[in-house]
């Protein structure tokens, strides 16, 4: 028996009659063809699929489509504001965070994620947030690197009463 | 990969949820942070045909010491324990296994409870609730029972948990000063599951350990309180002869599987080096060194 549920993806209101089974990255992929969301591993382990969910990086192959009912989901397809790449995706392409790409998405929304929570990452917070993300091609090194410099890019251009409050917290 | 098809409810309450699980009974299945039971509904490895998801429901997720006790709520997640400074600075080894649980992301959804509820003999914080000798509030319809974590494991995701019950508090002793923790585990990559792990909490009195817990993960069908250890230890001064003599007696408890992440002799090892190595760290954190 399907339900219906209305879930706000990238700010935009998407409705639709859903499965209960239906999983959320089905629902993002094949319902509303947001195909920048990828299924990887399907088990859990993989990080491909990382949306957020009102804000917090969440494996969307491991929740279901009516559970994200009444809630904000981000994909990758969310990031770009005006025609102009997200800081993180500047930073990954400006520092070769990505080789074939495909585990990219899910990198780059848990590095949001954590940019936010912490706006100055060292290079250990950096691998310990990713830690559920996983990469065949670049051994790593370059996205840290570019999670650091998007980090520097957000703090450079935030206003500086937020800036502030930031390097105290 | 799909689920079998199921019916979905999301309760607001939790009379609610435990009014559908009564009705239900053995065909429904509790939904909380859902990162072993969704992997285990895509693998076809359980196929309920009903789903109660609690999350809708409000004020289940929270952590609070109230008389005397440590309350955790059913959705209080990994990363809050992660977290919490107040685990941090009093329940050491519920702070240094909560990093240890699967991956970052995981964390954000997972539960406490639920991990408890689902009761896998790798699972960790089952491990931790035993070292804790903590009580589990079992609710139903008809009321509540309380049961110790001791009594609630009965084997592979076996517990004493009716299908119409809910695993709604967690309960454990308030740490005084003079306790400490220690959650060591050797995992072979980030996500894995233990291949051993060893939780050990000690409350020291007086220079003499007042009571030692020990719960040992991934080392039999179930996890496991290391009794016989724990009771070596009581009333004794924690010297070298006697944090050997408990970490022989644990590993003596542990019944391992030999599997790809290691041999029985192995295993049973390192539950001995981790039973030493954590009643030292326990026993200098009880002091404030650690």
């Amino acid at each position: 028996m399907s339900q219906s549920i209305t879930v706000t993806v990238n700010g935009e209101k998407r409705s639709a009659d859903v499965e209960p089974r239906l999983l959320l990255v089905h629902f993002l992929r094949e319902k509303l063809r947001l195909t920048g969301t990828h299924i990887g591993c399907d088990t859990t382990h993989c990080g491909a699929c990382t949306v957020l969910v009102d804000g917090t990086p969440v494996k969307s192959c491991t929740m279901l489509a009516v559970q994200a009912d009444g809630q904000q989901v981000t994909t990758v397809e969310g990031l770009m504001a005006g025609g102009a790449l997200h800081p993180i995706q500047a930073a990954f392409k400006e520092e070769h965070g990505l080789q074939c790409g495909f585990c990219t998405p899910g990198m780059m929304l848990t590095s949001v994620a954590l940019l936010k929570e912490k706006p100055d990452p060292s290079d250990d917070d950096i691998r310990w947030a990713l830690s559920g993300n996983i990469c065949r091609c670049t051994g790593y090194m370059n996205i840290v690197k570019a999670v650091k410099s998007a980090g520097a890019q957000m703090r450079a251009s935030a206003a500086v009463p937020e800036a502030a409050t930031a390097a105290r917290s | 990969m799909l689920p079998a098809a199921f019916e979905y409810h999301a309760p607001k309450t939790m009379d609610e949820a435990l009014g559908l699980l009564d009705e239900l009974g053995e065909d429904a299945k509790v939904l909380a942070g859902g990162q072993s039971l969704i992997p285990l509904l895509k693998l076809r490895f359980a196929s309920p045909g009903h789903l109660v998801d609690i999350n809708k429901i409000k004020d289940l997720d929270y952590l609070e010491e109230r008389d005397g006790t440590l309350r955790i709520g059913p959705l209080f997640r990994h990363k809050s324990a992660e977290r919490s400074s107040l685990l941090a600075s009093r329940y050491h080894v519920m702070a240094e296994a909560a990093p240890m649980i699967a991956d970052p992301i995981i964390r954000n959804r997972g539960t406490i409870a639920g991990s408890v509820a689902h009761a896998d003999p790798s699972g960790d914080w089952g491990t931790v609730l035993l070292a804790l000798d903590a009580d589990l509030v079992l609710r139903s319809k008809s009321g509540s029972r309380t049961v110790k974590a001791r009594d609630f494991f009965s084997g592979p995701f076996s517990t004493a948990l009716q299908p119409n019950e809910i695993l709604s508090e967690i309960r454990i002793p308030v740490s005084k000063a003079m306790t400490g923790g220690s959650y060591l585990k050797l995992e072979r990559k980030v996500g894995d599951f233990a291949t051993v792990a060893v939780a050990v909490h000690l409350r020291m009195d007086d220079g003499k350990v007042g009571s030692a817990g020990i719960g040992l993960t991934a080392v039999g069908p179930q996890n496991i309180k290391a009794e016989k250890a724990e009771a070596s230890l009581k009333g004794v001064r924690l010297d070298d002869a006697a944090i050997k003599q408990a970490a022989a007696l644990a590993a003596e408890a542990a019944d391992p599987k030999a599997d790809h992440r290691g041999s029985v002799e192995y295993k049973r090892n390192l539950v001995r080096v981790f039973t030493e190595r954590g009643l030292k760290r326990a026993s200098e954190r009880a002091r404030g060194g650690g």
